[in-house]
């Protein structure tokens, strides 16, 4: 007995510096996580923990962690002139206890790939080396690499991703609701065809490693977007999947076709899996979330029945009730978390702002299972829920970005307070 | 109401400066008071159907996206510069220190009295107390067709 059990603790001993011996050789914080008693005030599944690992970091947008366990922070607004925060925890507890600011823009978009380091403005795209210490080089000299993206004011932001053959995917919101004559005015009725298209509502490509590109090097990836603020490049199935924001105030300008409550609910936001020309029908359809169809937008002569040629845009593949603000998109892809999460969406919910008077909605993490052949296999569940706090009309958190750790865990910024939280799985 | 009768003269001075006292207040103050009330009344329902979607039944607007109707230097400064932002709407402007990057349309579809009436509630509302904006205020920040 006793010579079994002392070859069990050798081969465990073995099996375990092993297992040291193959990560990565930077520094991964080697303490377990340990979550928060409450769980850092939010509302989780069973067995998953969470943990507040950094607060008042600023407008934090989209999030990237590094594989030395380091946290990049895109933020909207500049925080002691800097428009990056990297954070780092020195001691293992998992909470981060550095922080070191760079760039001097503010944006949304982050991530890093290829030893380098992305980060977006709401015009341009800038990347920065990372060294031999897998830190970046130099944080005052990022070549830009995309340039003259519009910025007009609305839908400005420019989240990206990348995909495994050196090339990036950045959005350009239209800045409009509908693509009315006179944008966002009772009554003006939608241009067709609608010019903003040309140069935003879709998803642009460019080369990773190519400086200054603009609209003349870049291929109109995916159109008829009318906003999008996730997108995720999934390796499983090597495909762009986006979330898009939908169009405002059906109920303010058709009172006549929609209810106040059918207002709050329509359209859908979308989720859409996408190739080379998708379009997905922004200004002319939207996806209605009462009646489970996509049809014309009433600027296009739409009365709720009328589909015109919408059946022959790009179907979205996960509907939402209307104006929830998908914010972020993440395919998991750790080992940390349940089987089930393996392949499947995170995507993180901002909350809304145009369902007044019905109380607002929205401010949560939601999940979607998804199969081998990259299409949803279930129903989208809320994951992570509680951000907004007592008053959902005065939402004290808004889950923003969301990013995927070394070791599995998932971590989620808000661009309220500038809050990361760290979700654990404890097997 | 109680008059200690110290005298008869004090009575006949009160039965006299009372009516026409009433008659004073009753004669400017109360109409006054109701066409505000009647402005801001009418003006509830301009706002509720054209503006609470972005500025929130409250005035308090949406963080980032819809500015605040509360006490901003707009809402209770010059009539005429707020009676052409509800004409010609807003964008790309600071409001209080903030950016938002909502757009706000231009309500020139609105009457002269729609306007007005929205404009008196907005000032007279959400915590702000301001002077009433008229119809002749409106008319005259209309551009000459
Ligand atoms: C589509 C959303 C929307 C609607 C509807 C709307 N607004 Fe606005 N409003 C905005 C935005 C966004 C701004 C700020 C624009 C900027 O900062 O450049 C603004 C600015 C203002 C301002 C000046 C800034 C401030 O907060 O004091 C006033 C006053 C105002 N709106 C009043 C109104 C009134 C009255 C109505 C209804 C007749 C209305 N708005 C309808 C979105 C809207």
């Amino acid at each position: 007995m006793s010579i079994f059990r002392q070859s069990f603790y050798c081969l465990m001993a073995c099996l375990l510096t092993l297992s040291a011996c193959a990560g990565d050789t930077t520094k991964v914080a080697t303490n377990s996580p340990v979550p928060d008693p409450d769980n850092g005030g939010i509302k989780l599944p069973a067995g998953f923990g969470g943990q507040i690992v950094a607060d008042k970091v600023g407008r934090v947008r989209h999030i990237f962690v590094n594989s030395n366990g380091d946290l990049y922070a895109k933020l909207e607004k500049l925080k002691d002139g800097k428009g990056i925060m990297r954070l780092r925890d020195k001691n293992g507890d998992g909470k981060f206890d550095e922080t070191v600011g760079f760039g001097n823009f503010i944006g949304t978009g982050m991530a890093i790939k290829n030893g380098y380091l992305y980060a977006s403005s709401n015009t341009e795209v800038f990347r920065y080396k990372l060294n031999e210490k897998n830190e970046v080089a130099d944080g005052a000299q990022p070549e830009k690499i995309i340039t003259g993206l519009w910025d007009h004011h609305q839908h400005e932001a420019k989240p990206f991703t990348l995909d495994n053959d050196g090339n990036i995917y950045v959005t350009i919101g239209a800045p409009s609701n509908c693509c009315q004559v006179q944008d966002r005015v009772k009554g003006s009725p939608g241009q067709s065809p609608c010019p903003i298209l040309d140069s935003a509502g879709g998803v642009w490509q460019f080369k990773v490693d190519k400086p200054n590109q603009s609209y003349a090097e870049g291929v109109r990836y995916a159109t008829g977007l009318r906003n999008v603020m996730g997108l995720d490049w999934n390796t499983a199935v090597n495909s762009l999947y986006v979330t898009q924001h939908g169009r405002d105030q059906l109920f303010q300008f058709y009172p006549e076709m929609y209810s106040q409550k059918e207002g709050a609910e329509n359209p859908s936001e979308e989720m859409f899996k996408v190739k080379l020309g998708s379009d997905c029908g922004w200004p002319y359809c939207y996806y209605d979330y009462t009646k489970k169809q996509k049809v014309l937008n009433p600027e296009y002569g739409g009365d709720r029945t009328k589909a015109g040629d919408c059946g022959s845009k790009e179907q979205s593949i996960v509907q939402f009730p209307g104006h929830l603000a998908p914010n972020d998109l993440l395919f998991y892809t750790g080992d940390m978390f349940p089987e089930k999460y393996k392949n499947g969406a995170f995507i993180a919910f901002h909350g809304s702002w145009n369902r007044a008077p019905e109380p607002q909605a929205g401010y949560f993490v939601v999940f979607v299972p998804f199969g081998k052949d990259g299409m949803p296999s279930g129903n989208w569940e809320v994951f992570a829920d509680g951000f907004a706090g007592a008053d959902i009309n005065r939402a004290t958190y808004r889950p923003c970005g969301l990013a995927q750790g070394p070791d599995g865990s998932l971590y989620i910024s808000d661009d309220n307070q500038g809050r990361i939280w760290r979700i654990t799985y404890k097997k | 109401m109680r008059f200690a009768p110290t005298g008869v003269n004090m009575k006949t001075i009160s039965a006299i400066i009372f009516p026409v006292l009433v008659l004073f207040i009753c004669a400017f103050t109360l109409p006054q008071q109701s066409g505000l009330k009647a402005s801001k009344d009418r003006g509830k329902v301009v706002y509720d159907t054209y503006c609470l979607a972005c500025h929130m039944q409250d005035g308090g607007g949406a963080p980032r996206m819809n500015p605040p109707l509360i006490k901003t230097k707009f809402v209770l400064g010059d009539k005429k510069k707020l009676i052409g932002i509800v004409m010609n709407g807003l964008s790309g402007v600071e409001v209080e220190g903030e950016d938002y990057s909502n757009v706000m349309a231009p309500h020139n579809f609105l009457t002269d009295q729609q306007i007005a009436d929205v404009l008196t509630y907005v000032r007279n509302n959400f915590g702000n107390k301001a002077s009433a904006v008229t119809v002749a205020e409106v008319k005259a920040a209309r551009p000459k067709k």
